[in-house]
């Protein structure tokens, strides 16, 4: 494809839009598919065709919408009016949307809110879990076919591509360094920093690798960024490439998203098709290309080393740095891995700028974070928020607070190499710092809601037995000090417990965070140590009385 | 040698009692994998998606054709959580352990799927019609805590439900669909 062609096959997919009047959007991720949606698209095809309504009403697939408690959605577009969003639609309700909703609309009626049986499935779009959001890397959602190109193109799909063909690589990494974007996966290292020591490193084989192996349990938003959007992870690779030098790309995804799986590889061979990747990148010459590589059910290969011993076909085992990836990676190779929300977020920065990008979020937290807001939240499912909100509004507000009347508790931020924060720390904004300061992190964008009738000591133990579980086995701090740490817990979940046990958790735990040859093992601690921290009580009160235990 | 489709048919029917898979499989998942720098787990992938684990005769084959020796072969599949190294039943139902699904009782819903079969995670039914597995967080965490039956998402269910999901499965009777191409280039 010629740089110029973008446009016009943009013009093209515009007006072939707008030669509908009703578009319609069904979320067609893994969690709404489990619920029938693809079910939902047949049969409203099927009823539109019937009614000879299928030349006027477009019906798509589309990536997670957010609210997947509420699922399967349906986003109803059309040029007279405000988009609706309807929730819990079934295949069943195919010929009701059809009759109470779309014909009234073609029919030149303004609708607000569809009433008869569509009313207790019509979301209310005033509502903070809506306002509250910022769409940046979601803002595709609900408004493309995430397996068409031409809808990504309609968005200015591949122009920040275009735009870094034309910049030299250290210019990119100069942009992407001002923006402030920060790796999502969880470490928050500077992702123009990052970009940056790779270019310099001079090689004739350099990779760029997105890692894909959202192994955190309660965390699904990188897998809802590949299935939703896959041409803005390809593209912000393909600008990552450029910036880095790199020649060869490699997507690692874990074998539990066999969607996200599907929706890549589709994406990039539409994408090889239209001449965006391959041989001769958008006609500039430069051949870049990409193979996929599955995970086979391990967490810690999410860990960059262990990453790449896996996709070497090993055993994923970390090994010690330095050397790091960005000077011996993959096949010893200088290589960069970057999170899949981190390459979402680049083509935006790219075409409308690192100062755009840098005036949300804090000082030290630019930008927007995905979350999976989960448990026992009201609204259940995938948000987006600038950085610098407080987390009582993402969980109050956003998330609506609880569905049963019980008072939260505490939430869980960072998975099992996270913390838990207790309601009263709240008013915390949303940051890296802040939330390392209160004994957590920001992780991968897991936020699970606890209440009042949750256990902290056994979310910690859910933690612990999970790290135990995965820990590769290679080092002894993690692999022993896990272990013990672990006996020591169930001890005092089965009410058998000592005081001198919990001392002796906090001192496998600094051993454990000194020398663990990788971050499994240092942060496997995090979970039991915030819970001790911020909620000491829930633990004394089931060790065992005092007059059988040592001072 | 026979196609793909009618392999994939004839091991499918073949299942769960086949030992190994046909020789032509090993052999077309080698052809496919071995020039391939590093593809051993893609190829394991492959395999187990047609006999729905990892034989050890067909590792052997396999082992010979890709130039890998059986020993690195057995240090995949015993490390990664996803590999069979034992034919699982006809129906593998995995009951998701993620963060979400704890909360809101999947522990129980695995228990009491225990009861229903009686047989223990990791185990399958004498008659190899079912196999219990826990898994990791499967990243539908919205609809906590559910239940994937080759593949086939039973969600939102309440922790008293292990027998509606049995039944679900016997209406339902998902099946997984073993097609290699999907899993990569």
């Amino acid at each position: 494809m010629k740089p110029e062609e973008l446009e016009v096959r943009a013009a093209a997919e515009v007006a072939k839009q707008q030669a509908f009047d009703v578009r319609l959007f069904t979320c067609s991720s893994r969690g709404c598919q489990s619920s029938e949606a693809l079910g939902v698209i047949a049969g409203l095809k099927a009823e539109l065709k019937a009614k000879q309504l299928d030349a006027k009403v477009q019906v798509n697939g589309s990536g997670c919408m957010g609210l997947c408690s509420k699922g399967p959605l349906l986003r109803m577009c059309s040029k007279t009016q405000k988009d609706i969003l309807f929730s819990e639609i079934k295949p069943e309700m195919a010929a009701t949307i059809v009759e109470q909703a779309v014909v009234p609309v073609l029919a030149g009626k303004k609708i607000e809110k569809p009433g008869g049986d569509l009313e207790e499935h019509t979301l209310d779009l005033n509502d903070p879990f809506f306002t509250m959001q910022e769409f940046v890397v979601l803002e595709n959602n609900g408004k493309i076919d995430p397996e068409k190109l031409d809808d990504y193109i309609a968005r200015d799909g591949y122009k920040a591509l275009r735009k870094a063909l034309g910049m030299s690589a250290e210019d990119i990494c100069k942009e992407m360094l001002a923006s402030g974007l920060r790796g999502r996966g969880g470490a928050g290292f500077p992702t123009g920093m990052k970009w940056d020591l790779t270019r310099k490193v001079q090689s004739e084989v350099k990779y760029v690798i997105c890692n894909g192996d959202e192994g955190d349990p309660g965390a699904f938003m990188d897998g809802s960024v590949l299935e939703g959007d896959p041409h803005a992870v390809i593209e912000g690779m393909l600008i990552a490439a450029r910036a880095m030098k790199a020649t060869h790309g490699v997507f690692y995804i874990r074998a539990e998203y066999p969607l996200a799986v599907e929706r890549v590889e589709k994406a990039l061979r539409q994408a090889r098709a239209a001449g965006l990747v391959g041989k001769n990148v958008m006609d500039s010459g430069w051949a870049f290309d990409f193979e996929m590589r599955l995970g086979a059910g391990a967490f810690v290969c999410g860990e960059e080393t262990a990453l790449i011993a896996s996709i070497e076909g090993k055993r994923g085992t970390p090994r010690p740095r330095p050397p790091f990836p960005a000077v011996k990676g993959l096949w010893d190779q200088p290589s960069c891995i970057n999170n899949v929300e981190t390459l979402a977020n680049v083509p935006n920065i790219l075409l409308r700028g690192a100062k755009w990008f840098a005036s949300r979020g804090t000082e030290k937290s630019k930008g927007t974070k995905l979350f999976a807001l989960t448990g026992k939240s009201k609204n259940n499912g995938l948000v987006e928020v600038p950085m610098g909100m407080t987390l009582r509004d993402v969980i109050e507000k956003i998330g609506g607070g609880t569905d049963s009347g019980l008072k939260i508790k505490a939430i869980q931020t960072g998975g099992p190499s996270g913390g838990m924060i207790p309601e009263h720390q709240f008013d915390t904004p949303v940051s890296y710092e802040s939330l390392q300061q209160l004994g957590s992190m920001m992780g991968s964008g897991g936020m699970i809601v606890i209440d009042e009738h949750d256990s902290v000591v056994e979310l910690a133990q859910f933690y612990l037995d999970f790290c135990v579980d995965e820990s590769c086995g290679k080092c002894a701090p993690c692999r022993i000090g896990g272990t013990q740490m672990l006996h020591l817990l169930n001890k005092i979940v089965e009410g058998k417990g000592t005081a001198k046990d919990i001392r002796t958790i906090r001192k496998v735990a600094k051993a454990m965070q000194k020398a663990s040859l990788c971050a499994l093992g240092q942060t496997a601690p995090n979970p039991t140590l915030s819970a001790i921290r911020h909620f000491e009580h829930e633990f004394t009160e089931r060790l065992l009385p005092v007059a059988t235990t040592k001072a | 040698m026979s196609t793909t489709a009618e392999a994939t048919t004839a091991v499918k029917a073949a299942a769960p009692k086949a030992p190994a898979a046909p020789q032509d499989e090993i052999t077309l998942i080698a052809n496919k994998w071995k020039n391939k720098r590093g593809s051993l787990i893609m190829a394991l992938h492959d395999l187990q998606s047609r006999v729905g684990y990892v034989p050890r005769e067909s590792a052997m084959k396999l082992g010979r054709q890709m130039d890998v020796p059986l020993a690195r072969i057995y240090e995949v599949v015993t490390f990664y959580n996803y590999f069979k190294l034992e034919a699982p039943g006809k129906y593998v139902i995995s009951v998701c352990l993620g963060t979400a699904c704890h909360i809101k009782g999947s522990a129980e819903l695995l228990s009491g799927l225990e009861k229903e079969l009686k047989i223990k995670e990791g185990q399958s039914t004498p008659d190899k019609e079912y196999h219990l597995q826990a898994v990791r967080c499967l990243g539908c965490c919205g609809l906590a805590p559910l239940v994937s039956v080759n593949g086939k998402v039973y969600a939102k269910l309440k922790t008293n439900e292990s027998r509606y999901v049995i039944e679900r499965i016997q209406i339902d009777k998902p099946m997984a669909v073993a097609d290699a191409e999907d899993l990569a280039e």
